[in-house]
């Protein structure tokens, strides 16, 4: 492997490693602040207790999400310093009000949060919690805007003088339709998977016995985010699909793994066979519904690979414009297939529960527990999806990832940092995920403080 | 003025706001062992940082992203040139903040053992590092013309450890130790703020003669001195106040004066580089300055609207944290010091 792939392969993994997190801190976040206004407005111990409790889920998700994030922001000047110089002009503008607007406020509210219980007036504090949580919005908005200019470049210029693109409209660039699809698309997904994995912390504690008082209010509330979150990803996925066949047409025949043009083009759940064009073994497919995806219209024609490489070809000059095909196809379809699954199991659930009642079984308690699983993974194939069934393009239609390497980078340092931020990274999920089961074993129970004779302190590291 | 010195100027605050803020940071975690002898008082120091310690991290992200913003060529020259080193940071910052918010969550002694190490290296490396990385800025390293026209970084990694860049290096870390100590000194109470004290005048004498060295050296090799000068001279006086006011037992003033020290030890070299961002140190080759590194002029008033509003107002908040956790800390505050919140387990 040369210098590119190993980069590739790096910002992959890092890159992905940071999203396991970041929906989790986001949509969390949210339902924290939920609980504690709830336990504001009512007084009531259980929503205390709660709040106290995913917090510390929450926390220490968020932990795991900053310092990792540290790594997604120099890396692009490490290891695409190409990329850096022909976008800089552009894509920096985002990331620094990122953190102007948005890290300032997460990282400053939420230490104001962690240790102000005891220096904040109630309702001074619930208002931290609620500053930070809508700082993990901005944040989120303004990355999305930076990657939807690579997804569908605007308010720019090339230059040929200096071989850079510059800006000639920031309004453009944080206003266009891709991002703000991709923001409605991903923050919902991001409150799916803080629901799922508060269903399943519930499910837990209803398997052990422990805290129903504080079990049941939280399983229905996180089933019922994740419904109305997987009606809202399904919506702005739809929306995201069409922006995504006028925009990146390649990117929608590959998730199809559609060839040949196609007037009422069929959407196929399952393939057997290679995907390279020639006819496949086995294939349940849904007549119509591709065409409908992408145009709103079930007799809309969608542009197969092949004539969109000849296209590009006679466009952007010869080379191969066809991404990983069968990655794309199979990211695209877990991508729908986990969120789908995981809303699948939170309807009936929800359905079950209608009457007031628990569901016991050992079994149905023990998949709700995995539940999270769905949603992260979703989260990923969904990114994955996104970002590869782009290539080769790094900013679509303007420049390629090939040339956004560092040139003065080795493929040997490259290779080491990979191997080391992989192997430092694999530690840390380990070392976080034995803290998360720790937590949720230790429950919702806050053991009352001892009082000396200096008054202790309620957050103490 | 131009938009193009605006920009350094706003550059050179973030970093002054970063080593002002980490630094001490830097200084806590590197004196942890040192000044905390027992589980209470290990983690009264570190819960002086925990509300602190993400929000100062913070500047260096806006610093990166502005840099990006402002002049890509310099953050692309810089992050792939000095790679090393910054990926060495990189890890240190990782772990630090791991660290930070896990170690006290059991009670066992080997967990908590590791986090403290890890804290005292994680903290070491960047505090050296830095100091290594600007002396190398402002001293100047090999660049050459790419194919392409970029401007791209030709030494290798042994070209940084220079002794002027080593220097700088241990400049920083001393000076970041000391600045760590007096804010100990200032925010905790009993054996932690006696010991603190102490470390604080001798590591305040050390830094004291580093400092000198380094900043006489800088002088040396510069051919225009004025604007140094005058930044190395602010940086000798509020140095040698922070030490009289820790001699005379005026905490808050002594850490207030390493503040200053920090800053002006920061603009004293920003001074020594403008209106170059990253010179060449070949002789006769093309360097990187304020105008061939920089954004074009739309991206940087852009940017100057979304800095001078925002700016003021997270200095406004982030200056509010400081005030709500303004007081000292005391080890006899930690309830069950030795036990986590994780430890408590049902059958």
């Amino acid at each position: 492997m040369n210098a590119l792939d190993l980069a590739r392969w790096q910002f992959a993994i890092t890159t992905v490693y940071h999203f396991i997190f970041v929906p989790i801190t986001i949509g969390s976040g949210f339902l924290v602040a939920g609980l504690q206004t709830a336990w504001y407005r009512t007084s009531k111990e259980k929503y205390l207790r709660a709040t106290k409790f995913f917090g510390k889920l929450f926390l220490i998700n968020f932990a795991i999400g900053v310092v990792t994030g540290i790594v997604q922001e120099f890396q692009f000047g490490m290891n695409w310093s190409s990329y850096s110089r022909f976008v800089g002009d552009i894509f920096g503008a985002p990331l620094a009000m990122e953190g102007l607007l948005a890290f300032f406020l997460e990282s400053t509210f939420l230490g104001l949060w962690i240790f102000g219980w005891d220096r904040l007036s109630k309702k001074v504090h619930l208002i931290t919690i609620w500053v930070a949580a809508i700082g993990t919005l901005l944040s989120a908005y303004f990355i999305l805007a930076a990657n939807a200019f690579m997804q569908h470049p605007v308010g720019y210029e090339f230059n040929p003088e200096t071989g850079r693109a510059e800006l000639k409209s920031i309004v453009a660039v944080l206003t266009q339709p891709t991002a703000v699809s991709a923001f409605f698309h991903t923050i919902p997904s991001a409150f799916l998977t803080a629901g799922a994995l508060f269903t399943g912390v519930a499910g837990w504690m209803v398997l052990k016995g422990r805290d129903s008082e504080a079990a049941r209010p939280v399983m229905k509330s996180g089933l019922i985010v994740i419904v109305l979150s997987f009606i809202l990803v399904g919506v702005t996925g739809d929306w995201s699909a069409r922006i995504m066949t006028e925009q990146q047409p390649m990117k929608m025949a590959a998730a199809e793994a559609l060839y040949e043009t196609k007037a009422n083009a069929p959407f196929s759940l399952f393939t057997l066979g290679t995907l390279d064009g020639s006819k496949s073994v086995f294939q349940i497919a849904l007549p119509s519904v591709l065409s409908f995806m992408s145009t709103g219209d079930v007799n809309g024609t969608v542009e197969g690979v092949n004539d969109l490489q000849k296209e590009y070809v006679a466009k952007y000059g010869e080379g191969d414009y066809k991404p990983n095909i069968p990655l794309a196809y199979w990211s695209f379809r877990l991508m729908i297939g986990f969120g789908g699954l995981a809303a699948l199991f939170a309807l009936l659930t929800l359905w079950y529960m209608r009457k007031g009642g628990l569901p016991r079984g050992k079994f149905y308690l023990r998949t709700m527990i995995a539940l999270p699983f769905l949603p992260i993974l979703a989260n990923s194939f969904g990114w994955i999806f996104t970002e590869s069934a782009r290539q080769p393009w790094v900013v679509f239609g303007l420049f390629k990832t090939a040339d956004g390497v560092s040139p003065g980078v080795s493929a040997g340092s490259v290779l080491f940092t990979m191997v080391t931020f992989t192997l430092l990274y694999g530690v840390l999920a380990v070392i976080e995920f034995g803290l998360m089961l720790r937590t949720i074993k230790v429950g919702t129970d806050m053991t009352p403080v001892q009082t000396g004779e200096t008054k202790t302190l309620t957050m103490a590291y | 003025m131009s938009f193009n010195s605006l920009w350094f100027i706003l550059i050179t605050v973030l970093w002054v706001g970063y080593f002002v803020l980490e630094g001490f940071d830097f200084g806590v975690g590197i004196l942890l062992k040192v000044v905390a002898k027992n589980q209470a008082e290990r983690r009264a120091v570190l819960t002086t940082l925990g509300p602190l310690w993400d929000g100062n991290e913070v500047w260096l992200l806006v610093a990166g992203g502005a840099t990006f913003a402002a002049f890509p060529e310099w953050y692309a020259t810089l992050f792939s040139g000095f790679y090393l080193p910054l990926f060495l940071i990189l890890i240190s910052l990782i772990v630090r903040g791991v660290a930070f918010e896990y170690r006290s969550k059991y009670g066992k002694s080997e967990w908590r053992a590791r986090w403290d190490n890890a804290i005292v290296v994680a903290s070491l490396i960047p505090a050296l590092l830095w100091g290594v990385a600007f002396a190398n800025i402002v001293r100047g390293v090999p660049l050459e013309k790419s194919s392409t026209g970029a401007i791209e970084y030709a030494g290798g990694f042994f070209n940084l450890l220079n002794p002027y860049a080593l220097l700088g290096g241990l400049t920083t870390l001393s000076l970041f130790v000391t600045h760590g100590a007096f804010f100990l000194a200032l925010k905790t109470e009993g054996d932690i703020r006696t010991r603190s004290n102490a470390i604080g005048i001798k590591m305040g004498l050390v830094t004291a003669a580093l400092a000198v060295a380094f900043l006489g050296w800088t002088l040396a090799s510069l051919t225009s001195k004025g604007s140094v000068v005058v930044g190395s001279l602010i940086v000798v006086t509020a140095w040698l106040a922070a030490l009289a006011a820790n001699y005379k037992g005026r905490e808050g003033w002594a850490f207030l004066f390493s503040a200053v020290t920090t800053a002006f030890v920061v603009i004293t070299l920003f001074l020594a580089l403008y209106p170059n961002v990253m010179p060449n140190i070949t002789t006769g080759g093309v360097g990187l300055d304020i105008f061939n590194a920089s954004s074009t002029q739309y991206t940087l008033k852009v940017m100057t609207v979304v800095a001078v509003v925002m700016t003021p107002l997270v200095l406004i908040y982030q200056g509010w944290t400081y005030w709500v956790f303004r007081k000292r800390i005391n080890p006899n505050q930690i309830a069950n010091p030795e036990s986590g919140v994780l430890d408590s387990i049902h059958s």
